[in-house]
């Protein structure tokens, strides 16, 4: 039998039961590989369930730096649910290696030629080593850990390491959890070959960076950009940011003093509610915001049209999911591109920013209440299932200590004492944004009260037609304003003059790299632009000018980014191909190569004319 | 379209402690129909405010969709203003008082706003008792889509058009009791001499003030057979403790039999003076104040004055822990953690 060789690059599976507190141990294996300076991104594929269904952890090793989903199965699979197992024997890759619990004999029709079975009696071991049912169970999963570190040749002092990180101020809890991987680690060194094909090796690709997950760099993002109003409502997978807003906040945002809060969270009956608070916060000068899923941008709808309108600072992250229901939910998608964009009645455009990873989750959350003061509108981070809940490799956090929170354009007591005339929504600038007041600044001036739609320059009220188009068009002028001050696109040039270019935002971004080396071993040298933005820069349009071919990289059914942008920069639908992976794991790079160079196989760049 | 009204200020007029004469404490003339209730509610707002010296821009006035909605344009012109989405401007009062803790809060709402659309949102600003003044401009009907029947409206009266009301009513004080409001009450926008007491105690109550006004619509609900037209109202209310309003600074002079009074004093050492009325009861007892409601309501009648009021209970605030400092002042010094912080984040995911 040929068995798969490989050093620092290969996939493993941990298929569990969920609710069997198998993530910490699986976790722990990650972050071993990561310290052993390794890059790793593991992967949770879980249900909407609490307790009992299977759930599987994938984590790629990948000293390259291939960061995105492999397609295909795991070179490795440690499978200790019995429930999936037909399908677990399944997904191992020719040559790889299949680690199970064999207390209980496997069933024969189960085996493979093509593989290597490693059966270890787990259950038995625990059986023997503990009383405690409790125990029984959990000290199974450290009990393969124990084991990977021998079949693997991991460095035990790291995992050692990391148990005495994970039970700091549980002392007593150490020795046990060590004890376990112990058991583990002799039983492999005495009954297999270790170590398999299949290792790890020390290596320096890790650097300073972290491994964290988007929801907890967005959650601090938040409270290093300054919000102190948070409204939400519990939803998979975005609550995770508030929580870790709130969890920091309690840390980081007591007022020496007093003891008391510079902040304020509220969990709201609902999303409506949950916006709404996030939206009378902004009104009134905080820094608010709220995080938020599929069906709660739906219940939002209403309130980011009235926010729209009113011109209220406000931001609003949305952890991207499949559709309505429970179920595909908790899997990943890039799927609410254009209900978010067009969000609301009436003609409504709204703001958009897409974090790749999860540093990008902490500096774009800061950025946006910046923007959303600037611009005075709705900020909507979008990322997703992925991003927000998998731990991915990333840059460390920094901050720049000099940098001072842009407020936008409010008027202070004196300044409005200063001013010959204070109205609302008076273009003074010409670009599109005016000046606002807090409400309790001034006795007299720079007071006003805030509608919708039917109101003239100084916020008085008015239905006639040509006070609502001379307010819609300076709406137009601000978004275009909007334009200049989002964060520009990524450029990745691999050639100038390459007639081909690939579009891409949010985590498709991970698999990137790997999708050029994969293209250019074809033969294809692509240019690639990452969007961060929309409303979309100057530069995009310049890039898809610039190219005959271009193609739409993303995560959901309906092309809706290349529908925005064909929609907003009138770009012939010809010339933008759709590759869209929707099945709600990340996407792969090789399932993104393929179809650019099925399609170029099919259509060369050259035929198509140029648009 | 409304227009601004004369600034011209009479020298005559009174002036309050801070200068104001009532004309400061107006808004833009009012566009709702002749005899609403409405503009009367707004009136005795205005009066209130006036009286109690209230800086006005120290107030913010939000409501959420309808015609008693578009009311807070009609009054209070120097303070601002949000008209919100019908039936969430609790949320956006709940934000906004997050946000900035130092300005009064007046949400302005109606039945269909506040009992239909926007129940839920009632519901839950109720219980997080934030610290606002909430009016519901009660008229059984939907004023600004013409006519169509409240869920506060009794069942067996008739519409306009005669339909007999088939749905049972909901009562906002009762479930504004039920869910722990902290002082309740309920008014006629056709007794301003009641309503403005009701209005000033409310102000500076400390906590989640709800009045519900029974405030007639002339033009879609005012026919005799509805129960919320100005005459059937007039004949039904029963007035149970009336209150008198003693701001903190004055003096209380007139005295009371003994058992005949009761004084409630609120956190800014104002007092709310109560004179049981013929079958008044213990307006600090909730369950008392639930019976009374319930129990005139089964007489044809509609319990009016305070119903219940408890101002030692805690506010939104208190709960949340919220710095006394508004939160919308605080900049970067004190809000971001800074670089150093980071050092021991980011090994914390090593
Ligand atoms: C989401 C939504 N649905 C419906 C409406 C239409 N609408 C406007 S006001 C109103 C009813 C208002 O009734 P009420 O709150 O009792 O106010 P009133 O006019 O009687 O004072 C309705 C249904 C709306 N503005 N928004
Ligand atoms: S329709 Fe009714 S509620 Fe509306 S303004 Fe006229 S009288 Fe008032
Ligand atoms: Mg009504």
């Amino acid at each position: 039998m040929k068995t798969i060789n490989s050093v620092n690059e290969f996939v493993i599976r941990f298929a569990n039961t969920n609710g069997t507190g198998s993530a910490s141990a699986n976790n722990m294996f990650a972050k071993a590989i990561f310290r052993m300076g390794v890059p790793v991104s593991p992967r949770n594929v879980f249900p909407s369930n609490i307790q009992g269904m299977p759930t599987w952890y994938d984590v790629r090793v990948s000293e390259k730096g291939y960061l995105g989903r492999r397609a295909g199965g795991a070179d490795i699979v440690v499978a200790m649910n019995a429930q999936s197992m037909v399908d677990d024997v399944q997904s191992v890759e020719a040559g790889g290696y299949f680690l199970y619990d064999s207390t209980k004999e496997i069933d024969p029709q189960l085996m493979r030629k093509d593989i290597t079975f490693l059966g270890m009696p787990i259950s038995a071991i625990c059986l023997r080593e503990y009383n405690d049912p409790r125990q029984r169970q959990l000290f199974k999963n450290v009990i393969y850990v124990g084991a990977l570190a021998a079949l693997l040749d991991m460095d035990f002092d790291v995992l050692k390491g990391l148990i005495a990180d994970q039970f700091k101020g549980k002392e007593k809890l150490i020795s046990p959890n060590v004890h376990a991987l112990e058991l583990g680690y002799q039983y492999a060194k005495t009954n297999f070959n270790c170590p398999l094909s299949i290792r790890v090796q020390k290596s320096d690709k890790v650097g300073n960076r972290i491994l964290i997950d988007g929801n907890t760099a967005a959650g601090l993002g938040a409270v290093y950009g300054g919000a102190t109003v948070a409204g939400w409502y519990p939803i998979t997978p975005s609550t995770s940011v508030v929580e870790n807003y709130e969890k920091y906040c309690n840390r980081l945002r007591i007022d020496p003093a007093s003891g008391k809060k510079n902040f304020a969270v509220m969990q709201a009956e609902d999303e409506l509610a949950a916006i709404g608070i996030a939206i009378g916060g902004g009104w009134n000068g905080a820094r608010s915001f709220t995080a938020t899923s599929g069906p709660g941008i739906s219940l939002m709808t209403e309130f980011l049209g009235l926010a729209y309108f009113a011109e209220i600072p406000v931001v609003l992250i949305d952890v991207q999911r499949a559709g309505p229901s429970t179920g595909m939910p908790t899997r990943t998608q890039q799927s609410d591109i254009l209900a978010c964009a067009y969000a609301s009645h009436g003609d409504t455009k709204q703001v958009l920013i897409f974090p790749s990873t999860p540093t990008e989750c902490f500096h774009m959350t800061a950025d946006a209440f910046d923007y959303a003061e600037r611009i005075q509108t709705p900020i909507m981070v979008m990322t997703d299932l992925d991003l927000g809940m998998n731990d991915h490799m990333s840059d460390e956090l920094s901050w720049d200590d000099s940098r001072t929170y842009d407020r936008g354009k409010v008027l202070n007591a004196q300044q409005l004492e200063e001013v010959e005339e204070f109205g609302r929504y008076l273009d003074v600038d010409g670009d599109g944004i005016c000046y606002r007041t807090y409400p309790g600044t001034h006795p007299e001036k720079g007071i006003y009260f805030t509608r919708g739609t039917s109101r003239n320059e100084y916020a008085a009220y008015t239905e006639r037609g040509e006070d609502y188009v001379r307010n819609m068009e300076r709406l137009n002028k601000k978004f275009r304003t909007a334009a200049e001050i989002l964060p520009q696109p990524e450029m990745h040039s691999q050639n100038k003059g390459s007639k081909i270019g690939v579009v891409y935002f949010g985590t498709t971004n991970a698999a990137m790299d790997e999708t050029f080396d994969l293209l250019r071993a074809q033969g294809q040298n692509v240019d690639g632009m990452r969007l961060k933005a929309f409303p979309f820069a100057k530069a995009v349009e310049d890039f898809i000018e610039q190219h005959d071919q271009v193609f739409v990289v993303e995560q959901n059914r309906d092309a809706q980014m290349r529908t925005l942008l064909m929609n907003e920069l009138d770009i012939d639908p010809a010339k933008l191909i759709k590759v869209c992976n929707y099945d709600g794991l990340p996407i792969t790079a090789d399932f993104i190569s393929t179809t650019i160079l099925d399609h170029i196989a099919v259509a060369p760049a050259s035929k198509v004319a140029r648009g | 379209m409304s227009y601004l009204k004369s600034k011209f200020h009479h020298p005559k007029l009174a002036k309050n402690d801070l200068g104001l004469t009532y004309r400061d404490y107006e808004g833009a003339l009012s566009t709702l129909c002749a005899g609403c209730g409405h503009d009367a509610v707004g009136a005795a707002l205005v009066q209130a405010c006036f009286e109690l010296s209230l800086e006005p821009h120290k107030v913010a006035k939000l409501s959420g969709i309808g015609c008693s909605s578009k009311a807070p344009t009609y009054f209070l012109g120097k303070s601002h203003g949000f008209n919100t989405v019908h039936g969430r401007m609790p949320s956006v009062a709940t934000g906004a008082s997050m946000a900035n803790r130092s300005l009064k809060y007046v949400g302005m709402s109606g039945d269909g706003d506040t009992a239909s659309i926007g129940m839920g949102q009632f519901a839950h600003v109720v219980r997080r008792r934030l610290d606002m003044t909430y009016i519901v401009a009660n008229n059984g009907v939907y004023g600004l889509t013409k006519g169509q029947t409240a869920a506060t409206a009794d069942k067996g009266s008739h519409t306009k058009k005669g339909e007999e009301i088939l749905w049972s009513a909901i009562d906002l004080p009762t479930m504004a009791l039920q869910l722990g409001a902290t002082f309740v009450a309920r008014s006629f926008s056709g007794d301003k001499d009641q309503l403005v007491p009701l209005l000033k105690a409310a102000l500076c109550h400390e906590g989640f003030a709800f009045i519900d006004v029974l405030s007639p619509c002339v033009t879609f609900n005012n026919h005799a057979t509805s129960t919320r037209s100005y005459d059937y109202v007039r004949e039904h209310v029963e007035a149970g403790n009336i209150a008198d309003f003693v701001p903190s600074r004055e003096e209380i002079t007139t005295k009371y039999a003994e058992g005949e009074s009761k004084d409630i004093c609120l956190h800014d050492g104002s007092l709310i003076r109560l004179h049981k009325g013929k079958d008044g009861y213990d307006p600090t007892d909730r369950f008392a104040a639930i019976n009374a409601i319930e129990q005139h309501r089964i007489k044809g009648e509609i319990l009016t004055g305070l119903l219940y009021c408890d101002p030692t209970l805690r506010d939104m605030h208190d709960f949340l822990g919220t710095t006394e400092t508004p939160l919308n002042t605080l900049d970067e010094k004190t809000l971001c953690p800074g670089n150093h912080a980071l050092a021991g984040i980011n090994n914390s995911f090593r």
